[in-house]
């Protein structure tokens, strides 16, 4: 068995794929650097994340893919489900070791299940831009928590600094720690000292604009005016409103 | 803003609630300088309501005052219910919050209809011409057109909103004589030529000079009420065809009759809306819109009425069984689009993929074909031969029906107590 070790980041994979091509070993395995070997080893190589390996394999990919295909990539990447890298590994494997074009071979399983994937993580990237709720601070920043499943803050950012050009704000991962601030020029990560600014989800009411809570309050009116009583629906509610974004929807608190 | 804002909120989001009609999709329109907002050309929904209906846009209206008195509406002249009217810089400001915040991806502005059509229209046009000229919002509007309002009024009103429409409300024009003795389907018709020609002029236009101003870009809509009186399914499909033949009309919407005025003798009594029949009309309706059907392929002078048990596609599949089975692997993509269980998405993916090599049940089911329906109309390489005619179309409605939820069974027989006095 061929184990290959790596830092588990999107570079180091991209290095790793570089490096089995020159060795022209392939990993049966692909392990974090601290992971531990399995029994039975032949061979153990420990890659060497490097920029410039890195961004070689990504153009040869983008002459290769479509950018549709590129995309879908990086989703699955996003996911950070366990056996990702291997699927994106494999499926790399593939495009490269064709002289035609794979990626609309869904008989393939792996790349069916890399478009299954990244649908899947597209799917929540849109309800991300839907169920996104901004609260405005004393600051006139807008300041909005997520906490999704897949990670895919970075992919909703272009939409919400085209959409909110005038006006600052913050969205912010609460379970990987990391977010995005807009100053109305650019976009910058960043990360907060301290979690007691938004208790439960919710802004610290200390912190909110004074219209802020008025606004709450006039969108949960709305929400429950328009609801008609005869159609009540719970289960397909519950469909199309998943839970687990209720704790950060102002309408649902 | 007023502090009795909340209060006419609720009471006038409270009557605008049963049109239907939400979606926020159609064009596209980029944020400028200075200004707030974008319009994203596949539509977002930002909310679900607990009845399951997505909210898109703040649905309001500017008043709940009107002169008219149609037997289905729940703001009727003749219904005493709390009324409000909001100012125009009140909406907008409500609107400019809303959308801030990523609450709403627009407005839906409707109106009650107070002194004449013209003077309604105007104070509307009031509103979406501030949005877009004073505050820079460049988020999706969709404005309802009032019935018998002047030529000029629509005009304007299509320089700034995203789509119009105007609700027909009764397919048959003596069944809407009947709930609504004031209104005519002249005067629904006449305003929606009047956006069908502002439509096609502003394309012309633009293909001489880029720069033309935009008219309802996203087109215009329109909406049935379903069960308030007597028209069978083939004349409500057909009513929508006749429109979808229309250059700029986009959607028809059917909305289940919901009986708010159950005191009125002319409507019929209802333990529920017609909940599975409006499913089963809009599944119709994206038959003839994406899947290449004809109307009287779904209904016919035979079968004039949709089967409330299985939906349409299969309905048509089980009455042809000679067209089955399909051959996946070899048939024509319009052919398998005809396929139960088989979408839009699936059907595009089989044809390209199956260049690669044959296709099996098992990518299929992987590919998001339902295997459940799909089974009995298909062939490809492993499948037993389990086609629909060797096992009857009888047959397998009953395997179908029988284990498939037993819930539509249930909204079955609520569906049955539909009664006209």
């Amino acid at each position: 068995m061929v184990i290959f070790h790596y830092d588990k980041t999107f570079e180091g994979l991209l290095s790793a794929v570089f490096d089995a091509y020159f060795r022209k070993t392939f990993p049966d395995k692909l392990l974090g650097l601290e992971e531990i070997d399995p029994l039975f080893v032949d061979e153990n190589y420990t890659v060497v994340t490097q920029k410039d390996k890195a961004e070689r394999v990504w153009k040869a990919l983008k002459k290769k893919l479509s950018s549709n295909a590129c995309n879908m990539l990086t989703y699955v990447w996003l996911s950070e489900l366990e056996e990702s890298d291997r699927l994106i590994f494999q499926y790399i494997r593939k495009v490269f070791d064709s002289e035609v074009s794979i990626e609309l071979n869904l008989i393939d399983d792996d790349i069916l299940q890399v478009r299954n994937l990244a649908q899947k993580v597209n799917k929540e990237r849109l309800r991300m831009i839907e169920f996104v709720r901004f609260q405005k601070a004393a600051d006139d920043i807008f300041f909005a928590p997520i906490s999704p499943d897949y990670n895919c803050l970075p992919l909703i950012i272009q939409h919400f600094k085209a959409r909110f050009a005038d006006q600052k704000w913050i969205i912010y991962d609460i379970k990987r720690d990391y977010g995005f601030y807009y100053d109305l020029k650019t976009v910058t990560e960043m990360t907060l000292e301290t979690t007691s600014l938004f208790p439960g989800g919710k802004l610290n009411e200390a912190l909110m604009a004074e219209d802020e809570k008025k606004f709450q309050q006039l969108w949960k009116a709305y929400f429950k005016s328009t609801t008609i009583k005869d159609r009540i629906n719970p289960k397909l509610h519950c469909q199309l409103l998943p839970r687990r974004y209720w704790k950060y929807m102002t309408e649902k608190q | 803003m007023t502090d009795n804002i909340l209060e006419k909120l609720k009471i006038l989001a409270e009557s605008a609630k049963y049109d239907v009609s939400c979606a926020s999709s159609g064009t596209s329109r980029k944020n400028i300088p200075g200004g707030i907002g974008n319009t994203a050309g596949w539509g977002i929904c930002h909310s679900f309501t607990e009845d399951g209906r997505c909210i898109s846009l703040l649905k309001i209206m500017l008043t709940n005052y009107c002169i008219y008195d149609c037997a289905y509406c729940i703001n009727r002249r003749s219904n005493d219910l709390p009324r409000a009217t909001f100012s125009v810089s009140e909406l907008v400001e409500l609107t400019i919050e809303f959308y801030r915040r990523n609450y709403i991806e627009g407005l839906f502005l409707s109106s009650g209809v107070v002194r004449n059509p013209d003077y309604t229209m105007e104070r509307m046009v009031r509103v979406v011409k501030d949005l877009r000229t004073v505050w820079k919002f460049n988020g999706y509007i969709h404005m309802k057109s009032i019935p018998g309002a002047s030529e000029h009024l629509v005009h304007e009103a299509g320089l700034y909103a995203d789509r119009l429409s105007v609700n027909i409300e009764i397919p048959i024009e003596q069944n809407l004589k009947m709930l609504a003795p004031e209104k005519d389907h002249a005067s629904v018709y006449q305003p929606m030529l009047y956006i069908q020609q502002g439509v096609l002029e502003s394309k012309e236009e633009r293909q001489k000079h880029r720069f033309a101003p935009r008219f309802a870009p996203a087109g215009q809509s329109t909406q049935m009420i379903i069960g308030a009186t007597n028209e069978n399914d083939m004349k409500i499909l057909q009513t929508s065809e006749a429109l979808y033949q229309r250059p700029s009309m986009k959607r028809v919407y059917y909305s289940g009759f919901v009986p708010v005025n159950s005191y009125d003798k002319r409507l019929p009594v209802l333990k529920q809306p017609p909940l599975v029949r409006e499913n089963r009309l809009y599944q119709a309706d994206w038959l003839m819109r994406f899947y290449e059907f004809k109307v009287d392929e779904i209904v016919n002078d035979q079968y004039p009425d949709l089967d409330l048990e299985i939906d349409p596609k299969l309905s048509w599949a089980l009455r042809h069984p000679e067209m089955f089975p399909v051959d996946v692997n070899k048939a024509d993509y319009q052919l398998i689009l005809r396929v139960p269980g088989i979408g839009v998405k699936s059907a595009k993916l089989i044809v390209v993929s199956r260049r690669y090599g044959r296709i099996t049940g098992d990518t299929l089911k992987k590919m998001g074909v339902v295997m459940k329906k799909a089974q009995y109309f298909i062939t490809c390489k492993e499948l037993p031969v389990h086609s629909v005619n060797e096992i009857s179309p009888e047959y397998v409605r009953k395997t179908l029906t029988d284990s498939s939820v037993s819930s539509s069974k249930r909204f079955v027989t609520q569906q049955l107590s539909l009664n006209f006095p």
